[in-house]
């Protein structure tokens, strides 16, 4: 065990708590400390509106991340996460199903309905990764992203026949202004999954050895993989279901924690939620002021700082990626 | 030319006009005759010079970048171009940029795309030594990232607005941009001439730079040039009908298996003939047959994302 552990999570819980701060008195209403306290219109808004939206960023944030680090340990590649492997594609045809054929159903129904999607749509991509060799990382990525093309293109076609598109925009792209108290709670799960993977994170861990090394050391290789699995598809189900999809932030932030820490599990989970969470409450900030007052999408703000921290992993210095 | 490529190409071109034939005929009303020929006429047109565009600068491009699998669109090409679009607009204001003749603004956009695409191409692949697999990923994640700064940038100019502008990013041939049929046209009509000058020296080209330069070829300028008609012709298709990624993988890869002939006199007349067929073909199916105008763009991805994959999975480059 790393003796800088204590250290950067207190750093970490810093940095999410003094942001969270901000971002709660940030947005169209004026609030500030003294009228919260006083009670009323303004503590209402502070209560319904304000906290539940702050803690779904939050939860949002650190699982995706976490969600990430473990996909990356499962595949044994830096460039997978749910939205480069069909996961978020699939869980988001899971919902279009759901809404189709039963239109009534209780948001935890569409939940269960896309996390078995999410499920089928990973184990298809770690299948087709058995058939592309270890020599060529960079592949894997590619591959993803391809799938998640050609399963999104089903969901497209469906959309697109029962005048669908509009929702099939839903959860594209990611968005926190609809997060209202009793609209978001389903995103606890999330930080009870993120629990379980910090609980067992020395045997993610050794799984990222590979399977040989796992066997050796005792592990219960399939048992150990099934739960990673489960982890990662029914995370991207919720944050699908319930504010939409946010691409590359679980690729990028399990990166930069892994080169701040390195890949013990035991240090980078809190670390990556820190971060994923840091991160994603500066581009809620960024979109809610930009256009004061009206809101960019976080999907769409994350979509650029994203994409761009993704090619500087791939192109930067000490890119690891040749 | 090998002995029967002539007779293939002749082949195709039937194709094509029978598909033609048949999106200008099946399902006409009784009594609408002349106002559907119009109406039709049209987009036939429109749908000819997408098909030019992205089957030509599909082929063009594989013989300067030496491979396969990588085409314009995949490189976030097209998502480029709709970056200098709404960069146009953001910069110069929304106001200012309706008093101008749709026509001078998109020339003026594919000036500009030519040069942001000629930059991302020789930075991408100036450096030697980068994999295929990194260009292709970084090609991939800089279209995201012009996706996502497109929507980004709409979102600044008119929160009521954007959704036009997301209507922009999704491809129909359905709705074709009429007021650029004709500016299109004489811009894919000035290609030929460059294109008949060069289509020997391409050839050349194919075999690789070194094989190029060793063998006389002025390199760096061909490609240059070459570049350029790539984006101004990505410029025209994504003007006309939005972002198709895999159409002209799937199209130039037909062309390849068909024709068998891997010289420019054959496979740039053959490209455009089985983009045409497979372009009108399907819209006549798509749009008169089964009443779906829009899904044939979603159908041509799904296809293009198999094609794709299964060419990933086997590890073909040349």
């Amino acid at each position: 065990m790393q003796r800088s552990v204590p250290y950067h999570a207190v750093l970490g819980a810093l940095m999410v708590l003094v942001l969270s701060g901000i971002s709660l008195f940030v947005g169209v209403s004026d609030l500030s400390v003294r009228d919260v306290l006083a009670g009323g219109d303004e503590a209402m808004i502070f209560m319904v509106s304000r906290i539940p939206r702050t803690l779904a960023i939050i939860l949002t944030g650190s699982s995706l991340a976490i969600a990430g680090l473990l996909f990356q340990m499962l595949a044994r590649n830096r460039f997978v996460e749910p939205s480069t492997a069909g996961t978020v594609e699939s869980a988001g045809l899971g919902l279009l199903v759901t809404i189709l054929f039963f239109p009534a159903s209780s948001v935890f129904v569409k939940m269960l309905i896309a996390s078995g999607f999410a499920i089928a749509g990973t184990l298809l991509f770690l299948r087709i990764l058995k058939s592309v060799p270890r020599s060529s990382p960079l592949l894997v990525p590619l591959v993803g992203l391809m799938l998640g093309g050609i399963i999104g293109s089903v969901a497209t076609f469906f959309a697109y026949r029962f005048d669908l598109l509009q929702l099939l925009g839903t959860w594209t792209n990611g968005e926190f202004s609809g997060v209202l108290k009793s609209r978001y709670e389903l995103l606890w799960l999330t930080a009870v999954l993120a629990g379980v993977a910090y609980l067992a994170a020395d045997r993610f861990t050794i799984l990222g050895l590979g399977e040989d090394v796992s066997v050796t050391l005792g592990l219960n290789f399939a048992q150990v993989r099934n739960l990673g699995l489960v982890i990662v598809s029914v995370i991207s189900a919720v944050i699908v279901v319930t504010v939409g999809a946010i691409p590359f932030l679980g690729l990028v932030v399990p990166n930069i924690a892994s080169r701040m820490v390195g890949d013990n599990l035991r240090a980078s989970v809190p670390w990556a939620a820190a971060l994923g969470a840091s991160i994603l409450l500066v581009c809620d900030m960024i979109g809610r002021v930009i256009r004061y007052p009206y809101e960019v999408p976080i999907g769409t703000v994350f979509g650029v700082v994203g994409s761009a921290l993704f090619l500087y992993l791939l192109l930067g210095k000490r890119s690891h990626a040749a | 030319m090998l002995p029967d490529t002539g007779w293939r190409i002749a082949a195709l071109a039937g194709l094509g006009l029978i598909a033609a034939a048949m999106f200008m005929t099946i399902g006409i009303p009784p009594g609408a005759f002349d106002f559907a020929i119009a109406f039709r006429g049209t987009k036939l047109a429109g749908l000819i010079l997408v098909a030019y565009a992205i089957g030509v600068s599909t082929v063009l491009f594989h013989t300067v970048t030496g491979n396969r699998i990588l085409t314009p669109s995949i490189m976030g090409f097209d998502a480029l171009y709709l970056l200098v679009q709404i960069g146009l607009v953001f910069t110069l204001g929304g106001s200012g940029m309706l008093a101008i003749p749709e026509q001078w603004k998109f020339v003026a956009e594919v000036i500009l795309m030519m040069g942001f695409a000629s930059a991302l191409f020789l930075w991408l692949f100036g450096e030697s030594g980068r994999s295929l697999h990194l260009t292709l990923l970084v090609g991939i994640i800089f279209g995201v990232l012009f996706r996502s700064l497109s929507s980004f940038m709409s979102r600044l100019i008119d929160p009521s607005e954007f959704v036009v502008v997301q209507g922009a990013s999704f491809a129909s041939f359905n709705a074709i941009n009429e007021d650029l049929l004709m500016i299109s046209a004489v811009l894919c009509l000035a290609t030929l001439p460059f294109l008949w000058s060069v289509y020997r020296k391409l050839d050349v080209l194919a075999l690789g730079r070194d094989h190029a330069i060793n063998l006389g070829l002025s390199y760096r300028r061909l490609v240059l040039t070459v570049l350029c008609v790539v984006a101004m012709l990505v410029s025209v298709s994504t003007a006309l009908v939005g972002p198709i990624t895999f159409f002209g993988l799937l199209v130039a890869h037909l062309t390849y298996i068909i024709v068998g002939d891997s010289r420019h006199g054959a496979t740039l007349p053959a490209v455009v003939l089985v983009s045409a067929a497979v372009l009108i073909g399907g819209q006549a199916v798509f749009e008169h047959v089964l009443g779906l105008q829009g899904a044939l763009s979603i159908v041509i991805d799904f296809l293009g994302g198999l094609v794709f994959l299964f060419l990933l999975l086997r590890g073909y480059s040349r």
